[in-house]
Order: C-alpha cells, then structure tokens, then sequence
C-alpha cells in the first residue's frame, strides 16, 4: 500500500505510477464496482488544520478521521450539519470513516431533507489530480461564487477525478435540546404524508424517517429548549388527524433512534442486497411496492427509500419510469461487476461525465471504473 | 477593462447569419437594427457598453437550441441574459456576439407543495418565484437585494445570494434541477425533484458558471413553508472591532439568525440623509434578524441582546411591530440608493473570513485614504460577504480608472486573508484579471478544461471568468 504523509509526496505518487490506483481514505466505504489497483491511502494525511468557532467555519486534511472531527467541533458546541452515514455496520467494514471519504461520498444522513447534503455544506477542496497536480477550488469563506464550482464537483465524485488531500466546511452550532415526534402503525402512504405535513409545517423539521418493519414514522425537531417544547407542541396538532402521537424527549433515545435511520442499521445483520433510491418523496410508496423488497426505510420524507432485495437481482428494470436514481451500496462483488452500482445516465450526461474524467484523469487511473 | 477584438468574418457575415435566425424564431424575436440592439449594449455594470451584432428573444427549449445550433455552425459566440443585472458584467456582449436574452421563458410549469418544488422557466424573476407560491404560505428562499428584475436563469449563471443566505444557502443549495442547452443544441437535464445526484454533480457544476457551459431554460427550485414570523433588532456600536466581535459572539453563542447586516458610518449617514429611518449617531451598526413564533423570537432576541450588551452598545433597538420592523430595514434596504443619489459607486462583492472583519476594514479605511476616494460599508457579516461602496465622480477624467484600481486592491485584501473576490456577484469581466490573484495556473487550469467538455469551441460567453491572456488560445482555436 502506498502511504504518503503529505500532498507534495502524494502528488509525486501519482506523476510517477504507471497503474491504476485504489484510493483509500478509511476503508470503510466499498461502495461501486470493484476497482483493482495498487491501494493508495489518505489516511497519513491527517488533522484539522484550521477551527474557527466565530466563523462557522473548518478545515481538515483528507485523511482525519471523522470522529476526530465531530469530537473538535463538539468543543465548540458545534457539528457537521449533514449528519454523515457511518457505513460500517451497513457494509460490514472495519477501520476509521475519513473526511475524504466522507466528502468522496457525499456522506449525508437524515438532516440532509432540511439542512443541506454533505455538498451543501462544502466550501473548498484541495485534491491531486490524474496528473499529479495540485488543484484548489473554492475556499474556507461562507459564500465564494469566483470561478467553477469544483467543490460540488468533488463531492460524491468517489476518487474518480482526483485525490482529496485538504477540505474545508461551513459548520453549525449544535443544538441544545432535541424531540422525536411517533406514530406507530402506519401505512406506508398515511407515513409519506404525515412525514409530507410535518415538512410542510413552519416547525422546523430536521428528520422524517418511516420505518414500515418497526411500524414507526418519526419527524425530529431540535432548538432551545422552550422553542422544541413549542413546536412539538405544534407539529403534533399536524400529525393529530394521522394517529396518537408520543413525544421522546431523552436525548440519548432519540440520538440512538436517529442514527439507526442514518446508519440503516436494520438491514445490517440481515442477508441481501441494499439499493439506495432518491426520489420525489411522493414516489417512495408506489417505488417500495414495485421493488418487492424484503424490507424497507424511508428518509428524507419519503425521498430517500433504503430497498433490501434479493441477492443479485437488478432494482431498475422494475422501477423504471419513476424519476431519481438508485445505487446499489451493498451486494457481492460479482454482483457489483455484472449489475452497475451507480445509475446509468442518458447518452448525453454520460458524454458529460466521460469527457470530465478524461479531462481531470487522462491516464483513467484513479479509482477507474468504480462509478462506471 | 478589456474586451478581445471582434472578429470581422462575423461581422461581414451578419446578414447571414440573422436571416438563419429568423429562419428559426418568430419575427419578432430577432433583433438587429442599430438603435435596437442598443437596449443589450451592457447589464448593470454601465461602466462597460458594446452593441451585439444581434439579440435574438426564443420562446422555448426547443428555440433556444435552434438558436445555439445556429451559432454553433457559424461560429458565433452567444451570450446569455437573464434581465440584465450583472454588477459584474456578465451580459456584457461583444460586436460580433449575439445575445441569447430569457425574458419570454416565464412560464411556471409546475408547483408541488407535497414535495416543496417550484418548476420554472428561467426568465421568470426571483420575487415572483415566490409570489406564485406565497398565497399557500411558502417561498423561495434565495433573496438577491435585486430580487425585483432579476431573472432565475442569472440567479443560477452567478450562484446569487441574499441577505437571508446565512440560514437558508444560496441559489445551489435551493436548485434541484435544470434543463440545460449546451453550446452544440444538446439538451440534458440535470437533477430533478429529488434529492442530489446519483453520478457526478454536474447540477452543481453548473450552478455558478456564468452562462458559459450552457443555457438554463428551465429549473427547479426547492419552496420552504414560511416561517411563522421574523423580526429584527437594532443595535450601535462605538467602533466596527466592537461590532465585528460582537458578531463572532452571536455565532459562536449558538444561535443562528437569518440575517446579520452591518453597515459603518459613511453608510449608516448616508442612508440616514436619504431614508430618515432614524439610524442613531454612531461608528457601526448591526441589524440581526431572527425567525420563528413569537415565543421563539423572544427568546433568541433574549440571548442575542445580552450578547449585544456584554459590547457596551450605543444603542439597542427591537422592533416591537411591523412598521418598526419595517423601519429598521428601511436604511439598509435603500443603501444602495442612498449611494446613488450622492455619488456614482462601485459595488465591490468580496468575501473574508469573519473573524478578519476589523483588521478588513482597517485596511480599507487606510486604502482609501490612499487613493482619496470614500468607501460606505454594507454587507452580510454572518457569512463575512462584504459590499464596499467606492464613491467617485464618473463625469471627472481618470475617476473610473482610480476607483477601479481602489477596487483591485480592496478584492486583493479580501484574498490575502483568507477570502475570496466574489461572494455572490460573479466574476464576469470585472473580477476577470484579478483571478491569478485567487488561483495558481493549475486551479485556473482545471477550471478551463471544464468549459472544454462542455463547450469546446468556446462559443458560449467566451470572454469572461478566465484572464483573457488565460484563455487566448482557447477562444482562438
């Protein structure tokens, strides 16, 4: 395994390979089609370079672990907004989930639906290109529209344009008190509107899961303390026409309840195949009856449907038609080489997307294929 | 500031060129008399004008791809306009450039309140994005202080701003979608009503990127549900370091308001001269604005104003109604204005580092005093997107050139710190030099061979963004 423990050493790793290169930051996110290569890892990179409280605002080598982060911030009374998945117990991975690997990803959890993806909340990379050089984008300012926005670019990209060695975030004071909001036994269409009316509401929903195994459908609320007690006053005179709605209010239950969502830690110990769907919340019903899916989780208010299918069996062909895109996170690796993990695109896009590759990877060997 | 030579072949062949035109779009649509494409001469940066060789006004997706399919075998550059107000000169055209101008496409094509989206075409303006949805209690949060004229398809080419941004993000972090027309007439669409994307995020590429990888003809938009009330609070300071920390306080308390503008004293007398909204005598003034019931509202201002009085402030002001609302925005909303009537300025869109705010305007007091001309700050101090206002005299020889050049170094400032040079302008022609100061070689580099897949024979707005020496062999190949 390659390990450099700077930039400058990073990009002279990939100037002078000839080979493919497996890029690593944690490990912990084996997502896409299996890539060979020799295995470069991030991880000597590492440290949060820059935390400036006042500003919102912090920078990090690629390599720093995610928990060391969340731990730095937490300091502050502050946190990473998105609420990044932590796909071990999901994948079965060992090792520390990265910021590269986060951003590499577009790592975003249940507040995605109200705060904004791991994307959103990006405000500048530093990445070695398939070259071997040394490319910035954006910065560590709030709001920066000078030039291109490589940063979006960069994330969710999974290693396939360019090696990240530096990322910068806005970040978010961590709030005081937190509430879930319960409704037991609902269908999935009753959920997808209560979820639909509570997102709807000017209560400030900052979770809507739907958990049709459980029969739970959660929406979260977080704040100072008399605004939580408020709004989940509010929001439960919404969700009264859906059902007896009960209140959680201990923070340790109601984080633990969260993560589980974010983690999708039902489907961990079960067998099968994970495909992940982003559509229309209104889709997610009808998209889980065509799936004929074992088990099923809603996020995002319905928008973000979690599927647990058969053993190598393709998802599109039966929700074909619906708007959005479905990845297959979780399956074997012959699996992962015969059906595409990531959506295939329309002729056009994908001209799009090859001509970008060729551009920041000429020689095709950072991470190749994974997304292909 | 300098625009690259047109090229006579186009110029010999316009004829031509607006009969294939006409060929395509309605009669009208086709613009080319001398006295008419006049009205496309320039944006809102009027420093700068050039008549195009013509305007063409298409009616559909469909039009505007004929048009680029058209140019595209001419070899004609285009360039994109929403209604024209660039600050930075994004629709500035050049003789031998056709402008491709949104304002027919203002149609809303679809609204979904379940799923809080607004789909649109992009030649409808910002404000009535949201008057189509705020009868049903949503709105579209991106708020550009041009919000009256200026159209989404601009909003999206510059990644456009607001004051409210500090909470609710820019124009990227509100798009879900785009038709997109590139330079060759392909269309793609990019995103959806759902949630990020499942490849590479070429919506957020394009988001930001001045009209010069493609046209966005359609978008849309996320709609948020109101908020149940919001109101702001006054506060004055002795100095702008009192102020700058008592923001950095704020923030770092925990609380997050929709807005905290700033204004310093040539600004605060000014506005005060122009809008008698009552501004007390002081060095730095803070509007902080917050969001949510009654009961909510209280107790954010609770926290904020015991902040506020750790600063020894001049003055603290909470509007106890709407019309003291309303008057406590009234000065920071006709600043602009207030500018205008005393003097010709230039609005400067950098952005720095919070926690640099005194040192910043330390230095541009200094800079200022250097090059004789008065600077007025206004700006969003949560996210540190600050909006110099340099004063000249346009009519009074070699005042343009002066006030540019104070400008420069101002942005440069904003650089050397930590910052950057636009927060929510763009970089258009204005910036256009000053990006080596930004990027080295390889960012700009990087940058350029993005515009090469999308548009390679760099037809679509051509001249901006990039250091022309940058981009000379591009445009020419």
């Amino acid at each position: 395994m390659l390990t450099p423990d700077s930039e400058t050493e990073l990009a002279e790793v990939v100037r002078t390979t000839d080979g493919p290169l497996r890029i690593i930051g944690g490990g912990t996110r084996s997502v896409g089609r299996p890539v060979t290569g020799e295995a470069l890892s991030v991880a000597g990179l590492s440290g949060v370079t820059l935390h400036e409280p006042g500003a919102l605002t912090l920078v990090a080598r690629a390599g720093t672990p995610v928990a060391e982060v969340e731990e730095v911030l937490a300091g502050a009374g502050q946190r990473l907004p998105f609420e990044p998945v932590d796909h071990r117990a999901l994948l079965g991975t060992e090792g520390q989930p990265t910021l590269g690997g986060m951003v590499a990803a577009n790592a975003s959890g249940p507040r995605r639906v109200q705060a904004g993806a791991c994307r959103d909340f990006l405000l500048g990379v530093r990445f070695v290109d398939g070259s071997g050089e040394v490319v910035k984008n954006g910065g560590r300012v709030m709001k920066n529209v000078t030039g291109y926005d490589l940063v979006k670019l960069m994330a969710g990209s999974w290693g396939t344009l360019g090696v990240l060695t530096e990322v910068s975030f806005k970040v978010l004071p961590r709030t005081a008190e937190v509430a879930t909001l319960r409704l037991r036994g609902l269908s999935d269409d009753d959920a997808v509107r209560a979820l639909t009316a509570g997102l709807g509401s000017p209560f400030e929903v900052t979770g809507a899961a739907h958990d049709p195994q459980a029969g739970e459908t959660m929406l979260r609320i977080e704040g100072f303390a008399d605004s939580v007690a408020y709004r989940a006053g509010r929001l439960g005179d919404v969700l009264a026409p859906f059902g007896e709605v009960e209140v959680e209010r201990d923070p340790e239950h109601v984080r633990a309840a969260w993560r589980r969502v974010r983690d999708v830690e039902a489907f961990a110990d079960r067998a099968g195949d994970v495909w992940r769907v982003s559509v229309k919340p209104s889709d997610g019903p009808e998209l889980a009856r065509r799936a004929g899916a074992e088990a099923v989780l809603y996020d995002w208010g319905g928008g973000l449907v979690w599927l647990l299918t058969p053993e190598g069996r393709d998802l599109r062909p039966r929700i074909d038609g619906l708007k959005g895109h479905a990845t297959l996170v979780r399956a074997a690796e012959a699996t992962r080489a015969s059906i595409a993990p990531f959506p295939p695109e329309p002729a056009p896009v994908a001209a799009l997307t090859t001509g970008l590759r060729r551009k920041f990877d000429p020689r095709g060997i950072l991470n190749p294929g994974l997304m292909d | 500031m300098q625009m690259p030579e047109p090229n006579a072949a186009i110029l010999s062949r316009k004829a031509r060129i607006v009969e294939r035109l006409r060929g395509v779009l309605s009669a009208d649509a086709v613009i080319d008399e001398a006295h008419e494409v006049r009205a496309y001469e320039c944006d809102a940066l009027t420093a700068y004008k050039c008549p195009p060789l013509a305007a063409v006004l298409p009616s559909s997706t469909e039009e505007v791809a004929a048009v680029l399919r058209i140019c595209h075998d001419e070899g004609v550059p285009v360039v994109p306009r929403g209604s024209g107000t660039s600050l930075a000169g994004g629709a500035l055209p050049t003789a031998d450039s056709v402008i491709l101008g949104v304002a027919r496409l203002n149609e809303v094509l679809e609204t979904d309140y379940d799923n809080r989206f607004i789909r649109v075409q992009t030649g409808r303006t910002n404000l009535s994005v949201t008057g189509a949805v705020e009868e049903n209690g949503f709105f579209y949060a991106p708020d550009p202080s041009s919000q009256l004229a200026c159209a989404i398809a601009g909003n999206i080419a510059m990644n456009s701003g607001g004051a409210h941004c500090l909470k609710y993000g820019v124009t990227t972090n509100n798009l879900l979608g785009v038709t997109l027309v590139q330079m060759d007439g392909t269309v793609v669409e990019l995103g959806g009503a759902h949630l990020d994307a499942g490849g590479l995020d070429l919506l957020g590429l394009a988001c930001g990127s001045e009209g010069q990888l493609g046209v966005v003809t359609e978008a849309t938009l996320r709609i948020l549900r109101k908020p149940e009330g919001a109101r702001p609070v006054l506060m004055g300071f002795s100095s702008n370091e009192v102020a700058g920390a008592c923001v950095s306080d704020i923030i770092k308390a925990g609380v997050l308001p929709v807005a905290i503008e700033f204004m310093d004293r040539p600004c605060i007398v000014a506005c005060e001269a122009f809008a008698h909204a009552g501004y007390p005598d002081c060095e730095a003034l803070l509007i902080v604005e917050v969001e949510g019931s009654d009961a909510e509202i209280d107790e954010q201002l609770g926290l904020i104003l015991q902040i506020a009085r750790r600063h020894d402030p001049v003055e603290l002001r909470e509007a106890k109604d709407a019309d003291e609302a309303g008057r406590i925005w009234l000065g920071r909303k006709s600043a602009f204005g207030a500018m205008g009537q005393i003097n010709d300025y230039m609005c400067l869109d950098g952005t720095i580092p919070v926690s640099e705010l005194p040192h910043v305007l330390r230095r541009i007091r200094e800079l200022s005093e250097g090059y004789g001309l008065e600077v007025a700050n206004v700006f969003h101090a949560g996210d540190g997107n600050m909006h110099p206002l340099i004063l000249f005299n346009a009519n009074e020889e070699g005042q343009l050139e002066k006030a540019e050049a104070l400008g420069a170094d101002i942005l440069r400032l904003c650089v050397e710190v930590g910052g950057c040079l636009t927060g929510e302008h763009g970089v258009g022609i204005e910036k256009r030099d000053l990006m080596a100061d930004q990027y080295a070689p390889a960012d700009l580099e990087a940058q350029m061979r993005v515009k090469d897949v999308f548009d390679p024979k760099w037809l679509l707005n051509p001249a901006k963004v990039f250091p022309l020496d940058a981009s000379a062999q591009r445009r020419a190949a």
